[in-house]
């Protein structure tokens, strides 16, 4: 049974240049314990199908489609249900651990304020809680900390304090929003031990929104590669790295350091189309080496090759026979 | 700037009033802030103080009309021979009253208002502040004579005058924080743990705002000041025998050229105290918020 399942999801947002498909229908699943990462370019709608779960999303989104947790749907409830499923049933870990605590309150209070909040916890067996989750998430000498402001504190004790607040309330659903991003490499390594702590421990479903594949093969189990607000390839992480299917999948590791071997890093030439069109075609075939007239006549749909691979490509054999 | 790199600015504070001690040592630092201090300080004591040692500063002593200054009278008598002194002192009160208690109402009153409009937007905020700007098109001076002028002469009259001329401009500035608080990460953090648009409001919103609010207040106390003194000064506030600096000048207007240090005094404790409070305000300005630290 999935724990989270989005299906045939389509957000837009009314602007004043016409009205924006920032997804186009997305369908994903995610099973309890499981780590999906969600790549793509900036623009690709990772974000926006990620943030639609616990709807934070700018004012003026209109969604369609499906949206179910545990089987409830999500969608079309009113506000005030969702405020109650946030930072509960479903946190969010943001892209800024510099900004993203409050300046004016201590570390403490602002994880002890959560636990009140959902968990009705009193005062003191709040901060009790609040001292195992910083050891949790590897802050040494938490107690100390717990008196501590945000200023005080590095970036990387600042993201640990964010995933802390973020898992206070044993959420079931974890997305993180580029967690690492902002922090060194070091740092990034701890904290992604993390991210597999909470998994192993509380079985924490987590939706990771990254485009650094170096962090998506050291923790998903799967991956969907997102472009132009469809998802366009979907595999199991060991699957996705040895034989890509989709030309972008591909371009998108033959762009890591790791996989050019002494030759030149290659990049993807071209732009993100514009989500204002939306042709009835490849979106990718402009930017694509494979790309004939069948990519510009229809545009693919998503199809299984083998063991839970899905792609959506007219020409997926081409592209596994370029890696061989 | 030559005090950036100094230790005590990269020394890591050990605790939340290692901060305000932090911002108490560039405070220090800087003379026109602490003369601005000093100033308030002096104001302050003279305010509290003065009245409760001088005594009645409204007993006539007709043996001494328009007496210069001397041992007895430090800064002379004025037309009933009573004495300058301790009625500059008790005008030191009622200025105290008139500025901070008018600052308060504006602040109370504002601060929510301002907060509400900044945070729903939509169309609460264009009424807001389309009326704001009504109120703000006419000078604060003269908004504030028209509506002690309706409310009649009295110092809780000119409270209530300065206080509502106030309100405009601490709608905008409160409004303007919020909308700058509001776009914050940690804002958007606490609505993705479940927060209430009251808990953001007050515990990330407001907190995150005081201290341009802390700045408004001290700058908008001397302008409330002067407004009680030239309500006064036109009849419109407080009356006589009441001292209020003010007041004491009017009175002074008619003796100019007999008894001149009758209409100096007043003047210069209303300057002195004005420039005070503005010196203040703009070193805690520079010291609380980095923004416009230069």
């Amino acid at each position: 049974m999935n724990l989270l399942s989005i299906a045939d999801l389509t957000v837009s947002f009314d602007t004043e240049a016409g009205t924006v498909r920032a997804v186009k229908g997305v369908s994903l699943t995610l099973a309890a314990g499981e780590i999906l990462a969600l790549c793509g370019e900036s623009g690709s709608g990772k974000s926006v199908t990620a943030m639609s779960v616990p709807r934070l999303l700018p004012d003026g989104a209109t969604l369609t489609g499906s949206v179910t947790l545990d089987g409830a749907e999500l969608l079309g409830r009113p506000d005030r249900e969702l405020r109650s499923l946030r930072g509960k049933e479903i946190s969010v870990v943001f892209q800024e651990p510099m900004t993203s605590l409050n300046p004016s309150f201590t570390v403490g209070f602002q994880i002890t304020e959560v636990l009140r909040r959902h968990e009705r916890m009193s005062r003191r067996a709040a901060r009790t809680r609040a001292v195992e989750l910083l050891d949790l998430v590897g802050i040494p000498d938490a107690a100390r900390r717990l008196g501590e402001y945000p200023h005080q504190l590095s970036g990387g004790l600042r993201q640990r304090v964010m995933i802390a607040i973020a898992v206070a309330c044993d959420p079931r659903v974890l997305i993180a929003d580029e967690p690492t991003t902002a922090l060194d490499v070091t740092i990034q390594a701890g904290v992604l031990d993390v991210f597999r702590a909470l998994r192993d421990r509380l079985g924490t479903a987590i939706v990771l929104i990254t485009h650094d594949l170096g962090v998506v093969a050291d923790i998903a189990d799967r991956v969907a590669v997102m472009y132009a607000g469809r998802i366009v390839e979907q595999a199991g992480v060991d699957e996705l790295f040895a034989r890509p299917r989709h030309p972008y999948t591909r371009g998108l590791l033959d762009a890591l350091p790791a996989s050019a071997r002494g030759g030149r890093l290659r990049e993807i030439p071209g732009m993100v189309p514009p989500p204002y069109d939306d042709p009835d075609a490849c979106p990718f075939a402009p930017r694509c080496g494979y790309a004939d007239d069948a990519c510009t006549a229809a545009r693919p749909v998503l199809e299984p090759h083998g063991d839970g691979h899905l792609a959506a490509c007219f020409h997926p054999s081409t592209v596994e026979a370029v890696d061989a | 700037m030559a005090d950036v790199l100094t230790p005590a600015r990269l020394a890591p504070a050990a605790t939340g009033s290692g901060r305000t001690r932090r911002m108490w040592r560039r405070f220090r630092r800087r003379p026109m802030a602490m003369t601005g201090l000093v100033l308030v300080v002096l104001f302050l004591l003279l305010a509290v103080v003065g009245p409760v040692v001088f005594g009645d500063p409204t007993r006539i002593d007709f043996g001494h009309v328009l007496g210069a200054p001397s041992l007895s009278h430090l800064l002379g008598t004025d037309d009933l021979g009573r004495d300058q002194l301790t009625r500059i002192a008790s005008g030191a009160r009622v200025s105290l009253e008139a500025g901070v208690l008018s600052v308060a109402l504006a602040m109370v009153v504002g601060v929510p208002i301002g907060l509400v409009a900044g945070f729903y937007r939509k169309h609460l905020d264009s009424v807001v502040m389309r009326a704001v700007d009504v109120v703000l098109a006419f000078p604060f001076l003269v908004f504030a004579v028209g509506l002690a002028a309706i409310l009649g002469p009295s110092l809780r009259n000119v409270v209530l005058a300065l206080g509502i001329s106030q309100i405009p401009a601490v709608v905008r500035i409160t409004r303007g924080e919020v909308l700058a608080v509001r776009e914050q990460d940690f804002v958007a953090g606490a609505i993705a743990d479940g927060a209430t648009d009251r808990t953001i409001l007050t515990r990330y919103v407001l907190p995150n705002a005081t201290n341009a609010l802390i700045v408004q207040a001290t700058v908008a106390i001397p302008g409330a000041i002067i407004g009680e003194a030239t309500l006064s000064f036109l009849g419109l506030g407080v009356q006589p025998p009441t001292p209020s600096w003010g007041v004491m000048l009017t009175g002074a207007q008619q003796f100019l050229s007999q008894a001149p240090w009758l209409a100096v005094w007043p003047g210069v404790m209303i300057a002195a105290t004005t420039l005070g409070f503005n010196l203040l305000g703009d070193g805690l300005r520079d010291v609380i918020d980095p923004r416009s630290a230069r």
